[in-house]
């Protein structure tokens, strides 16, 4: 057994709020310590806003969980100072298999586009990445930032107010009552949040089950992502083996709805399985066996009031094309930039609303890519099956058939087109960057560009005049001045000027793009501040 | 003559993907055979080059290698 699952990563302490006489409130509790609410506590006390995660529990999750994390995840990590060690100890591939019945229909390689500082996607065991993220508040409070994790504290019952919530926790020395202006609920699929506050968790409803399994192995098997659709070894389902650190192999085998799950966990129903996919002399270790169960569902409304979900207890997807962890991450770094402005009083309390609509557009878009790919994965009709199967044959001979395969469309940050935050494009220039665009990354030398986009206002030229400051109704600007010539390679030019000689774009602090002309005209900008705080 | 193309040319295949599904959906089996010969009919139709027909029939029967 890994030690990780075994140590106490935040272990109980007790609190001075619980020997305060009268409940402490605090600016915002974060329920969940899994990789969300670590998230949000980061950003949030980066922020320098006053943060308290509470978790049940003490460690890590158990078993590998989320393992594949997208580009956009790695850039807010760097943003959130945790990026790095994720890449250094992630798995990186490029190549793909697709296996059809007992052959190989085709193969893939994913070359990366070059000019970004993060791969496309690393695989990692969210253990790491939630120690990561431990390692990284426990530095913020080494430097005095007002961040706590309490482990072994369990929210009991949720009182909500006008202007704060009221938590009753229990923990190993008895119950305490605390407060806070803003509560986040990061505690997954199942919320004890959701689930205390009566509220809805409906949708389109996809259910089926799979058997998950990390292998450790000192196989040969190359640094590559192999997936089947109907195998010998597991006829009418799919098969995925994809590797992660530590020479260990994530291996998901499609059960279906309606099957035993205490008996299908069993080690001795597993092994056969396993050898049956990686033959019958490969030696392995089972180290983490889960069923999991998947639906497709979102809440009707992401905020209540004073209370935000985000991840899991929000929204489920099913797994194809990694947009569980992923969407969770982008939920926080969407949310905490506003939370910080409405607590200091610098946005109104509607600018919340922004968040709502914002990942609810991307919560939808998740939802169809993954029921689509579950679609293609588990056809629901016998036409469905015809259909798929003509697409798997077509694609062994003919390139053309090749993207219609859908063993999951991988994770991309959600365009917000259409948000009340953004200004009307007024630059004839690339797709990829208009407004609501997450700004993709571009080499600057012997840099990138987008760590000097993070956490602030940015007003972005590109071989345009601007001023260097702007300050509207309390917001600040500050300019970040390039040119063409900063990048040799060219792509500085191809993401953000396209067509244009010259550009200006006003960036979000969470790196969405809220505006852009191709110069700079004040009166426009300012307004484009105050829609883009939800002032307009 | 004008070649049948091989390579990917839809504009989105995701979207035709499950646009395609859609029309199948609630129907029986003949009802879905019977649809998708009229799509072909259709195609064929707007494709209109015999010998990109003929081609395409080559291509699907899998035996042209």
């Amino acid at each position: 057994m890994n030690k990780i699952f075994e140590t106490p990563l935040y272990g109980y302490d007790r609190s001075p709020d619980q020997d305060a006489p009268s409940p402490v409130r605090h600016k915002v509790i974060v329920i969940g310590a899994g990789p969300i609410g670590l998230a949000a506590a980061i950003d949030l006390a980066q922020k320098g806003v006053d943060v308290v995660v509470l978790d049940d529990n003490d460690k890590v999750s158990f078993g590998s969980r989320a393992i594949c994390f997208a580009q956009r995840t790695l850039d807010i990590a760097d943003r959130l100072g945790g990026g790095r060690p994720m890449v250094d100890k992630g798995v990186q591939w490029n190549v793909g298999k697709v296996f059809f019945d007992n052959r190989e229909v085709y193969s893939f390689d994913l070359q990366p586009d070059a000019g970004y500082a993060n791969p496309a996607f690393i695989n990692l065991q969210q253990y790491y990445l939630e120690q990561f993220l431990v390692d990284r508040a426990r530095a913020l409070q080494a430097q005095g930032a007002p961040l706590e994790i309490r482990g072994r504290n369990k929210v009991e019952a949720i009182g909500t107010h006008d202007d704060h919530v009221k938590l009753e926790v229990e923990t190993p020395e008895g119950s305490y009552t605390v407060e806070a202006d803003w509560l986040i609920a990061c505690d997954g699929a199942n919320s004890p949040t959701r689930r205390m506050l009566g509220l809805d968790f409906v949708g389109r409803v996809f259910e089926d089950n799979f058997l998950i399994a990390d292998v450790i192995m000192d196989a040969d098997f190359p640094s590559e992502r192999w997936f089947w659709f109907d195998p010998p070894f597991n006829r009418g389902q799919s098969a995925l083996l994809h590797k992660q650190p530590d020479n260990v192999w994530r291996i998901d085998l499609q059960l279906g709805w309606d099957i035993d799950k205490e008996r299908e966990q069993r080690p001795e129903n597993v092994i056969p399985r396993l050898k049956a996919m990686l033959g019958e002399d490969i030696q392995f270790d089972l180290e983490w066996v889960s069923i999991y169960t998947f639906q497709c569902r979102r809440m009707e409304n992401f905020r209540h009031g004073r209370v935000l979900f985000a991840g899991d207890s929000a929204h489920q997807v099913s797994p194809f094309g990694a947009r569980g962890a992923n969407s969770g991450i982008q939920d926080t770094d969407n949310l905490c930039w506003k939370l910080k402005l409405v607590i200091d009083g610098q946005a109104p309390d509607s600018l919340l609303d922004s968040y709502n609509s914002e990942r609810i557009q991307g919560a939808d878009e998740n939802i169809l890519n993954s029921t689509r790919s579950t679609e293609f994965i588990t056809p629901k009709s016998p036409m469905s099956r015809i259909l798929r199967d003509a697409v798997l044959d077509l694609s062994e001979h003919y390139d053309f058939a090749r993207p219609l395969v859908n063993s999951g469309r991988l994770s991309v940050p959600c365009t917000y087109d259409g948000s009340p935050l953004n200004s009307a494009d007024a630059l004839n220039g690339p797709a990829g960057t208009r407004p609501g665009s997450a700004c993709p990354d571009a080499p600057l030398g012997d840099g990138f560009l987008l760590p000097g986009l993070a956490d602030k206002f940015t007003l972005l030229t590109i071989d345009a005049d601007g001023p260097d400051r702007i300050e509207e109704d309390g917001i600040e600007v500050t300019r970040l001045a390039l040119s063409v010539k900063d990048d040799p390679t060219q792509e500085l030019k191809r993401r953000y000027l396209g067509d244009a000689t010259s550009a200006v774009y006003l960036i979000r602090p969470d790196q969405h793009v809220a505006a852009r002309r191709d110069s700079y005209e004040d009166n426009a900008f300012r307004q484009a501040i105050r829609r883009a705080t939800g002032k307009e | 003559m004008a070649d049948l193309i091989l390579s990917p040319n839809l504009e989105n295949a995701d979207d035709f993907y499950a646009d395609l599904l859609a029309a199948h959906d609630g129907l029986e089996k003949a009802g879905s055979d019977a649809l998708n010969a009229r799509l072909v009919l259709v195609l064929a139709n707007h494709i209109g080059d015999n010998a990109v027909l003929a081609q395409a029939i080559k291509a699907a029967a899998l035996t042209g290698e």
